[in-house]
């Protein structure tokens, strides 16, 4: 079975693991500082700059939100955000910074994108390098991976509030949580990581596209750009939209497996902290690692079936005497759509993350992955990523999920439920609900339309099974808000970037609003004490609760359409049956 | 309502300058001073004129040279500007092949470029990554595997010792980062280079 990895290969992702453990503690203890306002080691630099902003804006720091009027602000700064990116790409061929002459962007397009920068997801129907100026890049896309991860770090916090406030009428402030989420979190570590890339390769500059003579005598035109800056919030943010096509394929994007491995842990350390920052603040740092628990879990689940799948490349290609073995001199397995520096280990993590987060970048071409190994990614994202999840989005979709589980527990001992301390009753489990079954409603609903009109049809690169892989592939990742894609599609047609934009909306917002309901009526609770009767929330067997319940409820809701795809053309392959 | 409207505007003008324009431009900034080679896209000149990136693969197809992997990327078609045609390593266009695992059309590519690779080297297995396309299709690297698959083509093209070529190659081996990251490859474009150097 695992006779074609390697033992370079597991070290990796075990490396990854651990990395991935010890960053949590140390970085939750940072954040919660920051959230509970406690002064830290970059607050004599930062403070006066956080205070002008206030000043600017018009914004009481003091001044506590009810959970309505958080969100009513979120959705406001959302939607303003999303007029401004508009504006910016059907604006950008009369504004600077634009040395390859990109033109406007057309109306459906720029929907498109703005829905899909402002909600975190980071669908791409276009080629950027052939597309954007660098403007448009920098003050408008790359201004929306700050403020949209912030915003999602932001729902994240309100929620842990909503759990850990006895009898409160207020969530926090959306202003100051979402300044302190740029301030303090993502802009050191993007600068500090940017900086990094640079040095391992990746470019910085606003210098015209390169003009090439090759060795050989032939012309290349290489593009150019501000790539490291953009690049690093891109994975620390969960955003995942490339600067150029290919993503964080492109050897400009993420040049070495330095640059590779750092971008696989940012993913997914800021979703791993805010289990510990819930920890904290709870009281209880157990409550937070018994999360972490949960998701480590199914991230396993994820990267493992994924490298031993991809490590044995395509049984089509045997009688044509390639070699697909690893050995000292070549990793082999399935390299279609890979990158040599990165091979097979590198890349099956990278695509565990990306879709354990919400991020959707990706390193390696996912259309081409071989059949069970495309359903990983498709899965996890099914899943509601909430394998760590996108910044604040992972641990909100988690704690849905707990509530869910919690429920189920209490259905089979007759008790009502209970979770921290407080009580779960009609109205948090059915907002749970909500909130989980938007989602399926989304994906399977646009993709069973796209299967059927011809606008649909029309978009589909490979036939057969892989075809519906693809527009199933499509709307899982824009209504999980993941943004990576079984990049055949072709979808930049005004009907799927308006389904596609629609699904984005609604797999953020549609989700968002009845969990800030579910939040604010939790901080209104009181607690009540535990008791013998109290179900450990801390044990080994929450976390296979919780790991059950996330697992039955996907299973429920997408292995037959999932059965179409992925499962039909894996059975077509071992039978050599090509489209 | 309206009393959230005027925060939200001004928070998000107060955001696109820190993050969109004093995040990215001070980082160029300090880019260009600490690694200008890198931050300038790591261009390779020779007597002045840029001959490519060392990041970015270039189309090799003379048998004098190391052949990358095949590119899926793709241009223009001059006759026909709303239509594309293969146009390998272009590198303002990345992008992979997209073709599935049971694609006739990948599987054809294949067999094809197998055909070919096997009487350059008959007898010897043809490296998976000489005959796949590269996500990027950019990919600046082969496998050690795929550069000693070519030595004794490329020996016999230049009419040099394929000892000498083998060495050459071996010394163009990057190896993993600290022993441990991502894996061993073979940079094409500087061991053309080296190549050359070589036997001009």
């Amino acid at each position: 079975m695992t006779g074609h990895t390697t033992v370079n290969g597991w070290v990796q992702i075990a490396l990854y693991g651990v990395l991935l453990i010890l960053l949590t503690r140390p970085l939750g203890g940072y954040m919660t500082s920051v959230f509970e306002g406690r002064p830290t080691f970059l607050s004599p630099l930062l403070r006066p700059l956080e205070r002008g902003i206030y000043r600017t804006c018009g914004i009481d720091e003091a001044d506590e939100q009810h959970w309505l009027t958080y969100a009513l602000t979120m959705l406001i700064f959302s939607f303003v955000g999303f007029a401004l990116l508009y504006g910016v790409q059907r604006l950008q061929g009369m504004l600077p910074f634009n040395p390859a002459g990109m033109g406007a962007v057309a109306p459906d397009l720029a929907f498109n994108t703005s829905v899909s920068f402002v909600t975190n997801t980071n669908w791409q129907s276009y080629v950027p390098e052939q597309t954007m100026s660098y403007l448009t890049e920098m003050a408008g896309l790359t201004v929306h991976n700050f403020v949209s991860a912030a915003t999602g770090i932001a729902l994240g916090v309100a929620l842990i509030r909503g759990f850990a406030r006895r009898s409160a009428q207020t969530l926090g402030s959306f202003w100051v949580d979402l300044t302190r989420s740029v301030l303090y979190i993502l802009l050191p570590i993007s600068i500090v990581c940017a900086l990094v890339f640079v040095w391992q390769g990746s470019p910085q500059n606003l210098n015209a596209y390169t003009h090439v003579a090759t060795l050989q005598g032939g012309t290349q035109i290489i593009a150019q750009g501000p790539v490291a800056s953009q690049e690093a919030i891109k994975v620390l943010g969960t955003n995942g939209g490339g600067f150029f096509n290919a993503n964080s394929a492109h050897p400009y994007e993420n040049p070495t497996a330095l640059t590779n491995f750092m971008q696989e842990l940012m993913m997914l350390s800021i979703g791993a902290a805010l289990t510990n920052v819930f920890g904290r603040m709870v009281g209880n740092e157990r409550q937070g690692w018994a999360i972490f628990a949960v998701m480590f879990v199914l991230f396993l689940g994820g990267v493992i079936p994924e490298y031993v799948i991809e490590s044995h490349g395509n049984p089509a290609f045997t009688r044509f005497h390639v070699d697909q073995a690893p050995s000292a001199l070549q990793p082999g397995g399935n390299m279609v759509g890979k990158e040599v520096r990165f091979g097979i280990a590198d890349s099956a993590l990278f695509t565990t993350t990306t879709t354990d987060a919400s991020c959707g970048a990706v390193n390696n071409m996912l259309d081409s992955l071989l059949p069970l190994a495309g359903a990983v990614p498709m899965v996890n994202i099914m899943l509601g990523e909430v394998i760590f999840g996108g910044v604040g989005s992972g641990l909100y979709g988690m704690l849905l999920f707990v509530i869910v589980a919690m429920f189920v527990a209490g259905l089979m001992v007759g008790r009502t439920p209970e979770y921290l301390g407080k009580k779960l009753e009609a109205k948090e489990v059915k907002m749970a609900m909500l909130a989980i079954l938007v989602l399926p409603l989304s994906i399977l609903g646009f993709s069973a339309l796209a299967a059927f009109v011809p606008a649909g049809l029309a978009g589909i690169a490979n036939s057969g099974p892989h075809g519906f892989s693809e527009i199933l592939y499509a709307f899982t990742s824009a209504t999980g808000n993941n943004g990576s894609a079984f990049a055949g599609l072709g979808a930049n047609t005004p009907f799927y970037n308006t389904t596609l934009g629609l699904a984005m909306f609604v797999g953020r917002f549609l989700m968002i609003v009845p969990m800030l309901a579910a939040a604010g009526s939790l901080a209104r609770k009181k607690v009540v004490p535990a008791s013998l009767g109290t179900f450990p929330t801390t044990s080994p067997l929450f976390v296979g609760l919780v790991v059950g319940v996330i697992i039955i409820t996907g299973g429920l809701i997408y292995f037959p359409a999932v059965s179409l795809g992925p499962i039909v053309e894996h059975y077509a392959l071992l039978h050599r049956v090509l489209y | 309502m309206m009393q959230h409207v005027r925060p939200a505007i001004m928070m998000i003008i107060a955001m696109t300058v820190l993050t969109g324009l004093a995040y990215p431009l001070a980082i160029t900034g300090i880019a260009q001073v600490l690694f200008p080679y890198q931050a300038n896209g790591s261009l390779i000149r020779i007597n002045g004129k840029i001959i490519g990136s060392a990041l970015i693969g270039q189309g090799f197809t003379s048998p004098r040279y190391f052949h990358p992997r095949p590119s899926a990327t793709t241009g223009p078609n001059p006759k026909d500007p709303s239509k594309t045609i293969r146009v390998p390593y272009a590198a303002d266009n990345s992008s992979g092949s997209n073709l599935g695992p049971t694609s006739r059309e990948l599987v054809a590519h294949v067999q094809a470029r197998a055909a070919v690779l096997a009487k350059e080297d008959p007898g010897t297995p043809v490296p998976v990554d000489l005959v796949t396309s590269s996500a990027s299709g950019l990919d600046p690297d082969i496998t050690p595997a795929g550069a000693l698959f070519q030595v004794p083509a490329v020996a016999k093209a230049r009419g040099l010792p394929e000892s000498v070529v083998r060495r050459l190659v071996i010394a163009h081996i990057t190896p993993r980062f600290l022993g441990v990251l991502g894996e061993p490859h073979v940079n094409v474009l500087k061991l053309n280079l080296a190549l050359d150097a070589l036997h001009p």
